[in-house]
């Protein structure tokens, strides 16, 4: 086993305790901030899913050259589409 | 000789075989299947096609037909054909290892291939699907009336097919390799299945997140795409062509390392600027990503997006021309014979090439605008596409036969459908350039009378190539039949694969083998057994 039981319990009730949190950012106003608000809580989740249910922490430095290069992808899919939409 | 073929007969050894080479018949068989059904709609295209009024089939089951001919050989032909027949077989071969890295996984793939495939036809057969192989928005959705969910549910499962297969092959080109099989030692073929295992990677998860996207909009009513919900249908196409643009590398990537083999053995030379040849595979592999937009000049993107992504394009043309400059650059007094699969690597790097620069006109804003969804668009895919992938698909099924099956083809026949393909080929789709040109847009089954010369051209060479195709699929079964085996390098050609026995043995290579050399010493390979 690489992640103790005790830390991928800590990271799943984290994970829980998130999702309530972005249920509750829901529900306050805060104009264009719900949106950046919701994608933060959004990216914690992710980091914490890939660093330790996905073992990335524990993982070579290959393993972490691919992770960061789909997230570099997902950069050119987002950075290229608002290039559309940002000068419409 | 105990070889993977008669490791075992029952249906079983072959239903749950974990041998690479046998998953590659599995392949081989489905993706034939594929072929013959997207071709059978395509003649029927054609056939409406040969008289201007519209009196075949109507407009509704016109659509249809196109539209399934697309998905067909795109989807379940096109992307998977090289890379899951011939790189599931070669891989490990070229590299030296024993299997692929993950066997299970990669049985897996075939079974998710095969579930994708019967979603498929279970949606052909009770109806089809009419949206186009795009499936844009809203006609898949808002205004879907065919069976959409079941092909785009097929679609979705035979992504990870994809991606499964291309996880394996990235793990195994990393992993595996052969001692002293160093990345600037591995045969060009490797390069290019690894860049297109890269792509598989990391473009298919779009297109099953975007299909997802269309299912939660259509289930739950979130705006996504639907403007009347606060969607953007141009969205859609956003997300589909980062996939699908990178798609088109996918089924070109594999056939440009399988030129690049051809051309190296029947020349009997190193590959001109070897260094180049590969890393232009991952050029295209990269730049295939920024580009996508120019599928979308008159979609109502911004004129600012379309300049960058026209600009964009046209730097893709720089990494293929290299392939085709240096593979011409290996001819120059190389020792050239023009045996079957060197008659298919020569014809793909005319079709290949005229393909590529039609395409830069495309990439060109102005005369973009003046054929986008003609029938000059049309031309120019299948010059790529069946010109350039299947051109080299049968070349590389010619030039690995006799590996994978210890038996040769009859070399006249070979020739002779070599020749009457790229004559159909031709004969179908240069026509349709014409066309488009002269303003004879795609998708619709009826058309002005002063086109129909041109399409009756057409339809008369889709009729040849047909032929053509059929010859390769009688004399191959014939050939399993012959009682002549052939040697394991009959083309005198460098590369492991050709230095363990024809078929191998189950586990590749009696003594793991061990690379002290660059790719392509001929100056080392032996005499070719064939004249």
């Amino acid at each position: 086993m690489i992640v103790p039981r005790k830390l991928t319990a800590a990271v799943f009730v984290a994970l829980l305790a998130l999702t309530g949190s972005s249920v509750g950012a829901a529900y306050l106003d805060l104009g264009v901030f719900n949106t950046i608000l919701a994608l933060a809580i959004a990216g914690v989740k992710a980091s914490l899913v890939a660093l330790y249910f996905m073992h990335l922490r524990y993982s070579s430095k290959l393993v972490w050259l691919f992770a960061g290069g789909s997230f570099f992808w997902l950069g050119i899919l987002l950075a290229l589409t608002l290039n559309d939409y940002l000068t419409r | 000789m105990k070889h993977y073929l008669n490791a075992g007969y029952s249906v079983g050894s072959w239903l749950l075989t974990r041998d690479h080479k046998r998953i590659a018949i599995l392949y081989l068989l489905s993706v034939t299947f594929f072929f013959f059904i997207g071709g059978a709609f395509a003649t029927l295209v054609r056939l409406e096609l040969m008289t201007p009024a519209g009196d075949l089939v109507i407009s509704e089951t016109y659509n249809k037909l196109f539209t399934m001919h697309g998905v067909a050989m795109i989807f379940f032909f096109l992307i998977p054909a090289i890379p899951t027949v011939i790189g599931n077989f070669l891989v490990p071969l070229m590299i030296g290892a024993r299997d692929l890295a993950f066997p299970r996984l990669n049985l897996a793939s075939w079974y998710l291939f095969t579930a994708a495939g019967l979603l498929a036809l279970g949606s052909i057969i009770f109806g089809g699907v009419d949206t186009g192989w795009t499936f844009y928005t809203p006609y898949s959705t808002t205004y879907a009336n065919t069976h959409v969910f079941l092909m785009a549910a097929a679609i979705f499962v035979a992504g990870f097919s994809s991606i499964l297969t291309g996880l394996n092959f990235v793990v195994t080109i990393h992993k595996m390799r052969a001692p002293g099989l160093t990345w600037s030692r591995l045969p060009l073929f490797i390069w290019s299945t690894y860049a297109t295992a890269l792509l598989f990677v990391i473009a298919t998860p779009v297109i099953g997140i975007t299909l997802a996207l269309i299912a939660i909009e259509r289930l739950l009513s979130v705006g996504i795409f639907d403007p009347a919900l606060g969607g953007d249908p141009l969205l859609f196409q956003h997300l589909f062509w980062f996939y699908s643009h990178p798609a088109v590398y996918i089924m070109v990537l594999p056939a440009l390392g399988v030129v690049s083999e051809l051309v190296a053995t029947f020349s009997r030379k190193r590959i001109f600027g070897y260094g180049f040849v590969a890393g232009s595979s991952l050029a295209i592999a990269i730049l295939g990503f920024l580009v996508w937009g120019h599928h979308m000049f008159v979609s109502g993107q911004s004129m600012y997006a379309g300049m960058i992504f026209s600009i964009l394009s046209f730097l893709v043309a720089i990494p293929s021309s290299i392939k085709v400059l240096n593979w011409t650059a290996t001819l120059y007094r190389g020792s050239i014979s023009l045996r079957t699969p060197m008659l298919y690597a020569i014809g793909f790097m005319g079709l290949f090439t005229i393909g590529g620069l039609t395409g830069l006109f495309l990439a060109t804003l102005g005369i973009d605008v003046h054929v986008t969804d003609t029938y000059f668009v049309v031309a120019h895919f299948h010059y790529i596409m069946v010109g350039g992938t299947v051109m080299a698909y049968m070349g590389a099924l010619h030039y690995w036969w006799p590996k994978m099956t210890g038996r040769s083809y009859p070399e006249a026949w070979g020739k002779l459908s070599a020749l009457i393909i790229f004559i159909g080929f031709n004969l179908t789709f240069f026509p349709q350039f014409i066309l488009g040109y002269l303003g004879m847009p795609r998708r619709y089954h009826a058309y002005p009378e002063e086109f129909q010369v041109l399409n009756v051209l057409s339809t008369a060479g889709a009729s040849i190539l047909g032929v053509g195709y059929i010859f390769p699929m009688f004399y191959f079964i014939g050939s399993l039949f012959a009682r002549k085996k052939i040697g394991d390098n009959p083309w005198g050609a460098t590369g492991l694969e050709w230095r363990t026995s024809s078929p191998p043995p189950e586990d590749n290579f009696r003594e793991t083998p061990v690379v002290t050399e660059e790719a392509y010493d001929f100056a080392k390979a032996e005499e070719p057994e064939l004249p």
